[in-house]
């Protein structure tokens, strides 16, 4: 083994190592008070990142044996070290992964020292995986931004920069890594620290600690190296083991605490469960509901192990309040004097993580805290170019892409600027068709409600009519014999469709020839005339984004051909409700047939008049082998996901396209 | 109520602010230590410990799940794991018990102490104890001593598959580590799995701050893992600090013992066929992680309590999981299995 422990890591480690054997129970209890530093590396496989990740887990004994067998193997095999240790083997996970040679998503490592215990975000630092950054950087306190000294503030230092001060991330660490490469020069890691300062300043940060080290020798990561006698500042793991977290606006700040559950177990307990976002809460505080505003008083916090007197940020309790208000999940229960805002227009800064672009104008899920709500996105203002920080134009953002757009919502938000909090600020967008995550999203402010009429100016066309409501237009429509079963069917598809969330409307006689058609009568031009209404109409609805369904005999294959050619193609779907004249004539439930029989009805189509039955219809239904529940299922799965089988979950391509 | 999480506040007030207790003071426990003023809880909000983070995190999640899923459940593999998982469970819903069953994918070859901490768990915690056994396997005869790995398929993944389909579970908890192994770094705390049950590293959600998307189609199903983030120490740790009752069989004891490829195997019960000449040695063992007894190599050790047991964990060379016959193939194995539904 080329590569080994530096003499004083070695004696930190045997150190911890002879308390464990001396006296676990003191080691324990050094150990269960020890504080948790969550943190991300920002660098690309260039800049030696899993190196470093690797260093610190060997260095803090989180190897053992048998994975260190592994690893001195692996490195052989497929190590870029020659015959060293390539650390990096270490931390690259997925198989997939291992053969190209980048880790392509985020992973979490765990290592603690005597002191603190750190869970680390691994994410790569290509521009491609910039959604990669901003999840792992979501849940940090602090971020090691790594630079090649050989190569100084790059484009990709300045993107991770970017975006670690973005999502908020308040302790900065510029790892000046290859150190042995530049002969441990003064100078250069001094002017790469001045020219980083310079651009740092520039979008707004103005403490960082850095560090020069090198992750293949180990120089400054855990021990100081004798290699840098000029530098003076801490070594990267006493930093990270000693720097004060916590001291964030929220934690400071006043109580919240987003509603998760209601705690229901019998009538003489309503508590109300979540983890407390800001501030702290005791009992006899008054506190406010949100959105309602109504005020309560805790009256007590209650835990598995018994009631506390005061839980602070970052806890998971249940409260229980002194009156019986309204409360229930996606509520947020604040501090009545100094509660969060509610609106349901913002600003927002929204960074595109799916491969389909944003739709501006389309309807997304938006889940903030415990609130889920319809959000309409506008076209960005501008994105940000995540190198140079400028600000481009753009009308939609495609994966990776970071820009500041308005936002509106069906419902208010409970939230607060990003900025003051994460978890009333930060957001996600999820596809209502899919139901893919692709968005993260950080409220900037609210707009006022006069702000709200100028919306930038959004064609509303038939795709906007129904892209608000989540759906493709269609135009379902049944043609058959009177009593086949055309109203009855088409009725229970409206239901389905309607328990769906899905907005229809229903066009049959009834409807239609009491008021619109009353002039029309039932000859054969008249008939005509009563199915070109019935069209337009149709045709109206299903610009306006509906799914119309329209239950008509219309015996003539002319007039339906003729409404079909009005639709945009394949938006007319022709259900044949295929039923025998003897069967509707032995149903006759209004009693037509015998009348027609008796010559009391003229122009009775089947009787005295003829029935064109369709030549290629998209959908057929036998009522002689259906039952109308049946035949409401298949044309259902039929028009929402164009075949009648239930959707193959198996194959996600399936989905796309489809309009579902 | 001794309060091993307590800090010591400023004011001099020995306030119990950790949820992680050892032992709990009773249904209507209130603490009885002084009140602190809201200032003085804010410099402690920074200091929250470690475990506490962590078990405020998992909690969390479970309420999540609840708040969100159809019919979800809870894997319960008699583990360590699983015990820990359960506890929190029980601290999420307090005073309520957790709403939902625990299921025990069983093969039948577990050790007999595991059955007997089962339905002890499955009596204490007020839930509804499933127990799923494939019944193609049993009909089959499908053991560890005649089949190999066809035994962990069938019994396990396929019978896993079996119990999720049957009743329709939504959403299933289980007990695994991100820290268990490389695969497992990068797997989401809500993991999608296809209708066929199948995970798709290349296809998963990405997830920010607190926010899980529960959203699916019909037929999907999520796999949620409350203990992701938590590492095997933390468990230990965590076991000790709140008395959670453990399978006795990971602590040292007097066992009887054969030896065999390598991995030193305890007699559980009548069913463990010896070999012409093998006579079963009584030897002072424990197991580090536990599962079907002819697939669970035991370790020879003199560790019979929890700091012991913890002690014996840090001052060891070699990783967890290595007693585990079915992780030796090769290095992404488990990956593998990952994606075709195993766990």
């Amino acid at each position: 083994m080329a590569t080994t422990l530096s003499d004083a890591s070695k004696a930190s480690a045997y150190k911890a190592q002879d308390l464990i054997a001396e006296d676990i129970d003191a080691y324990l209890l050094q150990h269960q008070h020890k504080s948790l530093l969550r943190f991300i590396t920002c660098g690309s496989v260039d800049d030696g990142k899993s190196t470093l990740i690797g260093r610190l887990l060997y260095d803090s004994k989180m190897i053992f044996e048998d994975q260190l067998a592994a690893l001195e193997a692996d490195s052989k095999r497929v190590g870029t070290q020659g015959q060293e240790i390539d650390f990096a083997l270490l931390v690259d996970g997925l198989a997939a992964e291992r053969e190209q040679g980048i880790t392509i998503d985020v992973a979490y490592r765990f290592f603690s020292t005597d002191r603190r215990k750190f869970i680390v975000a691994d994410t790569p630092g290509h521009e491609q995986y910039t959604r990669n950054m901003v999840t792992g950087a979501s849940t940090a306190d602090l971020a090691v931004i790594l630079i090649d000294a050989r190569k100084g503030v790059l484009t990709q230092t300045r993107r991770h920069s970017y975006l670690a001060k973005l999502i908020g991330i308040r302790h900065l660490v510029l790892a000046i890594n290859k150190m042995d490469l530049v002969n441990y020069d003064h100078a250069a890691f001094d002017r790469i620290v001045a020219d980083y300062r310079a651009f740092a300043h520039s979008i707004g940060i103005d403490d960082f600690i850095p560090i020069p080290i090198s992750g293949l020798r180990g120089d400054n990561i855990t021990t100081r190296s004798d290699a840098t006698p000029w530098y003076t500042g801490p070594v990267l793991l006493d930093h990270l083991e000693t720097v004060e977290i916590g001291d964030d606006p929220a934690t400071t700040g006043p109580f919240r605490m987003p509603v998760q559950w209601v705690n229901r177990p019998n009538l003489d307990f309503r508590g109300f469960a979540g983890l407390i976002a800001g501030g702290s809460v005791s009992p006899g505080d008054t506190v406010r509901i949100l959105p309602s505003g109504r005020t309560s008083t805790v009256a007590r916090v209650v835990t598995f192990d018994g009631d506390l007197p005061v839980a602070v940020t970052g806890q998971s309790v249940t409260i229980t309040l002194a009156d019986e208000v309204d409360c229930s999940r996606g509520d947020v229960i604040a501090a009545a004097g100094a509660p969060p805002q509610v609106a349901d227009q913002f600003e927002t800064t929204i960074i595109w993580m799916a491969d389909d672009e944003m739709l501006p104008g389309r309807p997304y899920w938006l889940k903030l805290g415990t609130q889920m709500v319809t959000a309409v996105v506008q076209p960005p203002k501008y994105q940000v170019n995540v190198n140079t920080m400028e600000h481009l134009a753009a009308k939609t953002l495609g994966l990776n892409a970071i820009g500041i757009a308005n936002l509106s919502t069906d419902r208010p938000l409970v939230f607060e600027p990003y900025e003051t909090s994460r978890d009333l600020g930060g957001f996600i967008l999820i596809d209502k068709m899919t139901n893919a995550t692709v968005a993260a999203g950080l409220i900037n402010f609210s707009l006022r409600r006069a702000q709200n009429v100028h919306w930038q100016a959004i064609d509303i066309d038939r795709e906007a009519h129904a892209a608000q409501k989540g759906q493709r237009p269609r135009l379902l429509w049944f043609t058959g014999l009177s009593g086949s079963g055309k109203s009855t069917i088409a009725n229970l598809v409206e239901k389905r469709l309607f328990a769906l969330g899905k907005h229809s409307f229903l066009l049959d006689g009834d409807n239609v020839r009491h008021g619109l058609n009353k002039d029309l009568g039932f000859t054969d031009a008249d008939r005509v005339e009563n199915v070109r209404r019935v069209g337009e109409v149709a045709k109206l609805m299903a610009d306006a984004g509906l799914i119309v369904l329209a239950a008509f005999i219309s015996p003539f294959r002319a007039e339906r051909d003729m409404v079909r050619a009005m639709l945009p193609e394949g938006e007319f779907i022709e259900i044949f409700v295929d039923t025998p004249l003897a069967e509707a004539e032995k149903r006759d439930v209004k009693g037509l047939y015998k009348k027609a029989r008796a010559g009391q009805l003229k122009n009775f189509t089947g009787i005295d008049s003829p029935y064109e039955p369709p030549e290629n219809p998209e959908v057929v239904i036998d009522t002689t082998q259906m039952t109308p529940d049946q035949a409401a299922e298949h044309i259902v799965a039929r028009v929402l996901w164009g075949r009648s089988e239930i959707p193959d979950d198996e194959d996600p391509d399936w989905f796309k396209g489809r309009g579902i | 109520m001794a309060c091993r999480g307590a800090v010591r506040l400023s004011a001099g007030a020995d306030v119990s602010i950790c949820g992680v207790h050892s032992g709990t003071s009773g249904i209507e426990g209130v603490s009885t230590t002084a009140k602190a003023t809201s200032s003085e809880a804010q410099i402690s909000a920074a200091r929250l410990t470690h475990l506490q983070r962590l078990e405020a995190e998992s909690i969390h999640i479970f309420r999540e799940v609840v708040a969100e899923a159809e019919n979800p459940v809870m894997l319960y593999s008699v583990g360590k794991d699983s015990a820990c998982m359960l506890h929190l469970a029980r601290k999420a819903f307090y005073p309520s018990p957790p709403p939902f069953p625990m299921l025990h994918v069983d093969t039948t070859w577990k050790f007999k102490a595991m059955y007997e901490m089962r339905e002890r768990m499955a009596r204490e915690s007020g839930m509804e104890l499933i127990v799923h056994q494939n019944p193609e396997a049993k009909e089959k005869g499908i053991n560890p001593f005649d089949h190999g790995p066809l035994h962990t398929d069938m019994w396990k993944t396929v019978g896993l598959k079996q119990a999720l389909d049957k009743y329709q579970f939504d959403v299933a908890f289980g007990g695994a580590r991100r820290d268990e192994e490389k695969s497992r770094a990068k797997e989401r705390i809500f993991s999608f799995r296809s209708a066929n049950h199948r995970w798709d590293p290349k296809n998963q959600r990405p997830e920010l701050w607190r926010l899980y998307n529960a959203r699916k189609a019909k037929g999907e199903s999520i796999r949620v893992f409350p203990i992701s983030n938590w590492t095997e120490l933390d468990i230990w740790q965590y076991i000790h600090l709140e008395n959670i009752p453990i399978v006795p069989l990971y602590f040292s004891e007097m066992r009887p013992t054969v030896e065999r490829d390598g991995l030193l195997l305890m007699v559980d019960d009548e069913r463990f066929p010896l070999n012409p000449g093998e006579e079963p040695v009584m030897r002072p063992i424990r197991f580090r992680t536990l599962g079907c007894y002819p697939l669970t190599g035991a370790v020879v050790s003199e560790a019979a309590t929890l700091p012991e047991v913890i002690q014996e964990m840090l001052l060891t060379t070699t990783s967890e999981r290595q007693g585990r016959a079915i992780d030796h193939d090769q290095s992404a194995s488990m990956e593998k299995k990952k994606q075709e539904g195993y766990f």
